[in-house]
């Protein structure tokens, strides 16, 4: 019967790949949900936390499967693309702190509004560009999502707002954004990512300042990955509880490996946000498999055990997968198939992102201005003039 | 011209008040109006016209602004729209173009500009290339505005000139008002400008009135960014300026006037995007060209105007080198004999113009 079922779903599969899948599982009984229990946070500040149980959908499992072997896949490919020099420059990969990006998506809406540092591919993932849109930003061309003039650090989409390449900037931004959902009044909230490099930043500490005083609905958050490019928290913070860093500000710390933890997290959050109290702050503790960028190898300043370690006991795929298939809401060979889906689709964007052009010269000069006629830009000496339009 | 005609004004107007009992006659349609309350009604008018619009920075609510620009705005729109910040500079800069960024329309004030350091990186790297780096999908519609330039006995840490600084970079606009006119037209265009704009104020012109003519009380009186503004016709050089020196350069064409030399005195209005059409037009005619402003000559608006001449068809016409006349090569001193050599004065304009004329 079994030999019969997977020669069927090699056969439909080959047609359509879903519905095949469907087909071969309609006949077990999967669960529809589990309860789960969850890490309990950290707390400063609050008398209560996220709670420490949680149930997960089949139905959400699977998409978040799914999207965290996107991200993984993809940041994969972009390691690849680099190092056959297809993408130059900057290339910061979030590997390894897929949990972060697609449990903070989990548990907020849509139009809710997200910035972050430079470390955003995963994000703008999330946050709805498709990947070919991100491989072809990243080699720079100009079906990347910002026409090939931004490059790694600077993407962006609706209500998400890159992608920042100077450390600790995009906080005070994040604020900002934060000042225009209360000014708005329409119960949106802002998420505001930075590293625990970051986290020293003196601007960050204004923003906090302001977002308390103003009660702007500001989540703070805090991607510690342990180490800022070189330098292991230790040595870069004379305190590293970074959920408390906000003092004033109430905060928690959160198992950012385990996107079911993230997820609770960032609902609890968000509902303390909207209801008017004021920011809070949220630290992630989580880890990256790659080095601080493509140019760091990353094993300079920590262990190949240390990173092994974390890949083999905490990798969020591999818990979520365990999770999933240990409480019948998966099998092993459904997952399998969502990553062989997943590598095609990364495979294709690949290509695109390989194939297609770069941007046309004579776009150099557009987008300096925004709704303004068009104008002329100065090339590299007089003679050399190019249009701008906005 | 107009600062001269402010000062003859009032003594006829005692005079005239007993005339007004006999003659009919209807009020004069000009305004007098201080820099300060044109800035003040610009911004008035733009937060009454769009409710996305905000001001934001040190003091400007309940101090009424520390240089009372925003005077009474607080009291009219309250909490929401005229906010008080703690001194985070880099901070509060951040905020404002975030709340840009996610489609407010705020307007960031710097007690002066030598503050806006602290928060350069979210003007230059924050705002100016956020439209660029995006390809077009994020605008960043934000005003920064605060007083510019040299004041009166503030030294070295609060007299500095940023419009070589700002003016230097794509993504930006940078505008700098002399008169009223100029200060209601450049505000309101800047804060209806989807871009970020850099507006260079003067604390000393903040009490000076002017003559508002009465296009200008129009509440949708606008001065588009980027064109110059001639303010007095001549033939035989032309004097450029922008800020409180654009005063300077009217004095010396009246002095000059006497002894038959008639200045062109050219107000730029914009330093980025730079009329240079203007500046060329003015010159091809004239034949000889002065710039003057306050901040440092190194690398600043009137090194750019010199280039700028060179690489255009203007310099074929001149018959000579153009000139500079600038703030001294110096941090500001304190003591009054230092200061009022360190920023260029009447006589230095004159000096240069008779030098270039060869007189």
């Amino acid at each position: 019967m079994r030999k019969m079922l997977a020669a069927v779903s090699r056969v439909l599969s080959g047609v359509a790949q879903k519905p095949a899948s469907r087909v071969l599982v309609a006949s077990r009984n999967f669960a529809n949900d589990a309860t789960f229990e969850i890490k309990k946070c950290d707390l400063h500040r609050l008398e209560e936390g996220p709670p420490v149980t949680t149930v997960l959908t089949r139905e959400d499992g699977l998409k978040y499967y799914r999207m965290m072997q996107t991200v993984r896949r993809m940041e994969l490919k972009a390691d690849q693309l680099y190092k056959q020099k297809i993408i130059r420059g900057f290339c910061h990969l979030c590997d390894g702190q897929e949990a972060c990006c697609v449990g903070l998506e989990a548990g907020i809406n849509p139009t809710d509004h997200l910035i972050t540092a430079y470390r955003a591919h995963g994000f703008t993932f999330t946050r709805g560009l498709p990947v070919r849109a991100i491989l072809a930003e990243l080699t720079g061309r100009r079906g990347g999502c910002a026409k090939g003039k931004g490059g790694s650090m600077h993407m962006y989409a609706k209500n998400f707002y890159g992608g920042n390449g100077i450390v600790g900037a995009q906080v005070p931004l994040g604020a900002g954004i934060a000042l225009a959902c209360k000014y708005n009044e329409k119960d949106e909230i802002c998420l505001t990512l930075y590293g625990d490099g970051a986290a020293n930043q003196g601007q960050i500490f204004e923003a906090y300042n302001m977002a308390a005083l103003w009660k702007l609905p500001c989540i703070f958050i805090c991607e510690n990955n342990r180490y800022g490019m070189g330098t292991s928290v230790e040595r870069a913070a004379a305190s590293t509880d970074y959920y408390k860093r906000g003092d004033f500000i109430p905060g928690l710390r959160v198992d950012g490996m385990d996107i079911l933890c993230v997820r609770e997290a960032t609902r609890f959050a968000a509902a303390y946000c909207r209801s008017g109290k004021g920011p809070i702050l949220m630290e992630l503790q989580t880890y990256r498999y790659h080095g601080h960028s493509m140019s760091d190898p990353g094993v300079s300043y920590r262990t190949r055990e240390e990173i092994q370690e974390v890949r083999s006991k905490s990798d969020p795929i591999m818990l979520l997968k365990d999770r999933m298939v240990n409480s019948n809401l998966a099998s092993v060979e459904e997952l399998k198939e969502i990553d062989v889906e997943v590598r095609k689709e990364i495979e294709d964007a690949a290509q695109f992102a390989t194939a297609d052009p770069e941007p046309p010269l004579e776009e150099l000069g557009y987008h300096i201005y925004c709704s303004d006629p068009p104008f002329e830009v100065r090339g590299a000496n007089q003679w050399i003039k190019f249009k701008s339009i906005s | 011209m107009a600062v001269v005609a402010g000062l003859t004004r009032r003594p006829l107007e005692q005079v005239s008040g007993l005339l007004r009992r006999r003659f009919h006659r209807t009020a004069p349609a000009a305004l007098q109006v201080t820099v300060r309350e044109a800035i003040n009604q610009g911004m008035d008018e733009e937060l009454e016209r769009d409710e996305k619009v905000f001001l934001l920075g040190e003091e400007v609510a309940q101090y009424d602004g520390a240089y009372k620009v925003s005077r009474g705005l607080w009291k009219k729109y309250g909490d929401k729209r005229i906010i008080d910040t703690p001194i985070s500079e880099m901070g509060f800069a951040g905020i404002a173009v975030g709340a840009a960024m996610a489609g407010l329309r705020p307007i960031c004030e710097f007690m002066t500009f030598n503050f806006s350091m602290q928060a350069i990186d979210q003007v230059i790297n924050s705002a100016a290339k956020t439209y660029y780096m995006s390809g077009g999908s994020q605008p960043v519609p934000i005003v920064f505005r605060g007083p510019n330039g040299a004041s009166a006995g503030v030294a070295a840490q609060h007299s500095q000139c940023f419009a070589a600084w700002y003016g230097h970079c794509p993504g930006l606009k940078v505008v700098s008002p002399w008169s009223s006119e100029d200060a209601k037209g450049l505000i309101k265009s800047a804060i209806r400008d989807n871009n970020p704009v850099v507006v260079l104020e003067n604390e000393l012109m903040y009490g000076v009135p002017f003559e508002l003519p009465p296009e200008a009380q129009s509440k949708d009186f606008l001065i588009p960014i980027g064109k110059a503004k001639i303010e007095r016709q001549g033939t035989n050089v032309t004097i450029v300026s922008h800020s409180r020196p654009v005063s300077h350069c009217l004095e010396a064409a009246t002095v000059l006037s006497k002894e038959g030399i008639e200045c062109e005195v050219i107000n730029m209005r914009t330093i980025r995007p730079m009329d240079i059409e203007t500046i060329e037009a003015s010159v091809m005619k004239t034949n000889h060209l002065v710039t003057v402003e306050g901040g440092w000559p190194q690398f600043g608006v009137g090194a750019e105007i010199c280039a700028r001449i060179m690489e255009g068809p203007a310099f074929n016409f001149l018959d000579a080198p153009v000139v500079r006349v600038t703030g001294a090569d110096v941090p500001m001193p304190y003591a009054k004999v230092l200061e009022d050599n360190s920023v260029p004065q009447v006589k230095d304009i004159i000096f240069a113009i008779k030098k270039t004329l060869n007189i």
